[in-house]
């Protein structure tokens, strides 16, 4: 298949998830992606587990987030290293760091410097809190940007305090964001036959995550968000019947839709907590409670059968077990399989877009730490 | 310049998925013209969040579709149809999000776009795929969340199920339809080929959990387990949560126990020396934390904890964010104007290129505003030219 980015090189000189992430659809996209690690340790992801799980010596993350790239080893404070990484800048269409503000330009790596290696160079930097101000050099880590964002108001029940969201969002959306710059960068490279600096920070990417809500607040006189108090609620700002409901057997999950018909549908009274449409907000939490009692006494199936039968958006709220097993889940081919070589294998996640009817299956494992410097070298013929 | 500079969205898609995708369009230059349904429009003009009208429209729509314009029509004329056509034969881009199978009916699914403009990039979005049993469930983002796993993560083990609160998947899959198109216009920038981008919400929403799910599948199937208080991110052992202090929160990342220990002087956390006990017995020591936490501010935990290169922030709500030097230092709100002189704050795009803050000052379309301007610029020429 012809995948879009066949040809480009991306060099990554990026570490954990953000910028990794980046690459990684890149790579998916089709360019050939080359982290630049640091000789003896690479990208200290290669370390950092999660539940102590390792594929031979790099955990399982570091898989996770570096499958289908290459790796060239290479101390930057070594000239001879730089030199030959100044080589490869030379040849390539992409490098993307996330060093802290400064720390390039000490190297000679900073945009400037390697414009004069290769003016046509996509440049792309990832920082936690953008190049000015107070917070410039606070470490970009994802929790502490949620923390700071005002994300942490928005989920969960009035009565938890801040509730940050179980996933390393901010990295997430930053290194989509990366990803959308670079290929945007890449189209006007097109056009102007110039290189392009490309900057993304994970405070800007978490606020863009907020965007919708933000702009509700900056015009509604600056009002915060008014969780719930019901248990189950899912989102500040969207009224009953909205949320997550306990039955007999599990939960389920309840969009938007109209209250008196969901309500006659379940045979729930509200008609003391429901006068018009504005009750929906106004009553918010007491319609909630009020559903929760009426749902707690049957099974999710029946609940969901009923419910679907009428039309009302609900679902069952599943954990990673049945939600692995569902035919869906099958069908849209999530999973697939890394060979680590000697008929090893690691399951995984395959990349989401799909294109001109296919998806955008990789086999290929995360690579160890330099694997492939001696034959870039010998590729690019640098010495 | 900016990249998509020339470029032009046709996009029939409603809500956040599909639009979010053609904002971020807009904003790196793109002309994005939404195609709304007659007398209604995007059904997000009338999807109030906490009761705001802003101008006769909501809130979200106000957000999401700024920097675009409107294009009123009715699909089932021939006669719109034909406009529709029209600009989709000029189009470089063109994106909607109904459900599968409609677009079938109304003449504009892939092979019959494809017929009018060989080079078109053609991106959809579904919740669950375009075939299967399951492509007739509406693509709603609570419920995307709940079936896929994603509401186990959030929150402490004795909440139950708790969602992301935001329409998380909305987004994802509006930023990988976003990624699906730029990689296409750019081998449409190279080649001159056109190309099909299509995206789930269920498979964004996996996307979004590569981490966990990868670890899921290679661990046996054990489900994640958050915290009993304090969780931050199931996997991830003590100190990872925000802690309440005296008067207000503490952020903790990663840290050893036992530094921890000495710098707030919480002789309880000395003990936990194996680095593995931060997992095994993270309630235990989050409990111990919680409650030591609370006997000093924010300001005085972090005076220590700073200093020391700990890992940590204060949680701040956007009243705190938004009087903070650092936020302000980013430039993220810009004004922006509606037609009829309407003006309202939001965000900007979060991505800088070649050192500019991607601002535009266009606010949201009124429903059918650029009609007329719209058929002049691509109907009328063409009428004249064929007479």
């Amino acid at each position: 298949m012809n995948r879009p980015l066949e040809g480009l090189l991306v060099l990554e000189f990026c570490q954990f998830l953000a910028g990794p992430s980046a690459g990684l659809k890149l790579a998916d996209l089709g360019a050939r992606v080359i982290k630049i690690e640091r000789p003896g340790t690479g990208d200290a992801c290669r370390q950092l587990s999660i539940k102590n799980l390792f594929v031979e010596d790099d955990s399982l993350l570091f898989h996770t987030i570096n499958r289908n790239k290459e790796s060239y080893a290479a101390d930057l404070k070594n000239p001879e290293d730089l030199a030959k990484l100044k080589q490869l800048i030379a040849r390539a269409d992409v490098m993307t760091h996330n060093f802290r503000p400064g720390v390039m330009e000490k190297v000679g790596l900073d945009y400037s410097a390697v414009q004069a290696i290769n003016p046509k160079l996509i440049y792309g930097v990832v920082t936690g809190y953008g190049n000015e101000g107070p917070w410039a050099n606070k470490p970009g880590q994802d929790l502490l940007v949620q923390s700071v964002s005002g994300l942490t108001f928005l989920s969960g029940s009035a009565i938890d305090g801040p509730v940050p969201f179980g996933l390393s969002v901010s990295d997430i959306m930053c290194g989509n964001h990366l990803a959308q710059g670079i290929m945007a960068a890449l189209i006007k490279r097109a056009k102007t036959n110039k290189g392009v600096l490309v900057e993304v920070s994970l405070l800007e990417s978490i606020l863009d995550v907020q965007f919708e809500v933000i702009t509700t607040y900056l015009n509604d006189g600056g009002k915060l968000p008014d969780r719930s108090s019901a248990k189950g609620s899912a989102h500040a700002y969207l009224s009953a019947p909205y949320g997550m409901y306990e039955t007999l057997d599990g939960h389920i999950a309840l969009a938007m839709g109209s209250l008196p018909n969901i309500c006659s549908v379940i045979g729930c009274d509200i008609t003391d907590l429901y006068v018009d449409a504005n009750s929906a907000f106004d009553n918010r939490d007491q319609l909630i409670n009020r559903l929760a009692v009426t749902f707690k006494e049957q099974n999710s199936k029946l609940w969901l059968d009923l419910l679907e039968s009428h039309g009302i958006w609900s679902a069952e709220v599943l954990d990673y077990k049945s939600a692995t097993a569902l035919s869906n889940y099958e069908y849209l081919q999530i999973e697939q399989q890394l060979d680590l070589g000697k008929g090893k294998n690691i399951k995984t996640t395959v990349s989401p877009i799909r294109l001109d009817n296919e998806k955008l299956f990789a086999s290929k494992a995360a690579p160890k730490l330099g694997v492939d410097t001696g034959v870039i070298n010998k590729e690019f013929e640098i010495n | 310049m900016r990249p998509l500079e020339d470029y032009l969205v046709i996009d029939f898609s409603q809500f956040l998925s599909g639009p979010s995708a053609s904002l971020r369009l807009a904003d790196f230059g793109a002309r994005v013209i939404k195609i709304e349904r007659l007398g209604v429009g995007d059904i997000c003009r009338t999807l109030y969040t906490s009761n705001l009208i802003m101008n006769g429209e909501s809130s979200v729509f106000h957000a999401i579709n700024r920097n675009k314009e409107s294009f009123e029509v009715d699909l089932k004329s021939d006669e719109d149809k034909e406009i529709v056509r029209e600009l989709l034969r000029k189009a470089d881009v063109m994106i909607h999000n109904f459900r599968p199978g409609v677009m079938e009916r109304l003449g504009f699914d892939y092979q019959s776009v494809l017929a009018l403009n060989p080079t078109i990039i053609y991106g959809e979005i579904s919740g669950y795929g375009t075939d299967g049993d399951w492509k007739g469930k509406p693509g709603q983002d609570l419920l995307l969340q709940s079936v896929t796993g994603l509401t186990s993560l959030t929150g402490n083990a004795g909440s139950g199920p708790v969602a992301m609160g935001l329409s998380i998947v909305d987004m994802l899959a509006g930023a990988h339809l976003a990624q699906g198109i730029l990689a296409c216009l750019y081998r449409k920038a190279i080649k001159n080929e056109g190309g099909f981008v299509q995206v789930s919400m269920m498979e964004s929403a996996y996307d979004f959990q590569f981490e966990t799910i990868t670890t899921f599948m290679n661990d046996g199937g054990s489900l994640p387990e958050r915290s009993q208080k304090n969780n931050a991110n199931a996997y991830l052992g003590a100190p990872y949560g925000i802690y309440q202090t005296e008067n207000g929160y503490l952020a903790l990342a990663m840290g050893s126990i036992p530094v921890l220990g000495k710098l707030l002087d919480c002789e309880k956390l000395l003990d936990y020396t194996d680095i593995k006990e931060a997992f095994s017995k993270r309630d235990e020591i989050k409990a111990i934390l919680a409650d030591h936490l609370l006997t000093a501010s924010t300001e005085q935990w972090l005076s220590v904890l700073e200093p020391a290169d700990i890992w940590c922030a204060d949680v701040l709500n956007w009243n705190a964010l938004m009087a903070h030097d650092g936020f302000k230092a980013l430039n993220m709100i810009q004004e922006v104007t509606m037609t009829d002189g309407y003006q309202y704050e939001t965000t900007r795009c979060p991505i800088r290129i070649d050192g500019e803050l991607l601002t535009s000052t266009k606010g949201s379309p009124k429903l059918g505003q650029d009609n007329e301007r719209i058929i002049k610029e691509f109907i009328k020429q063409n009428t004249i030219a064929d007479a």
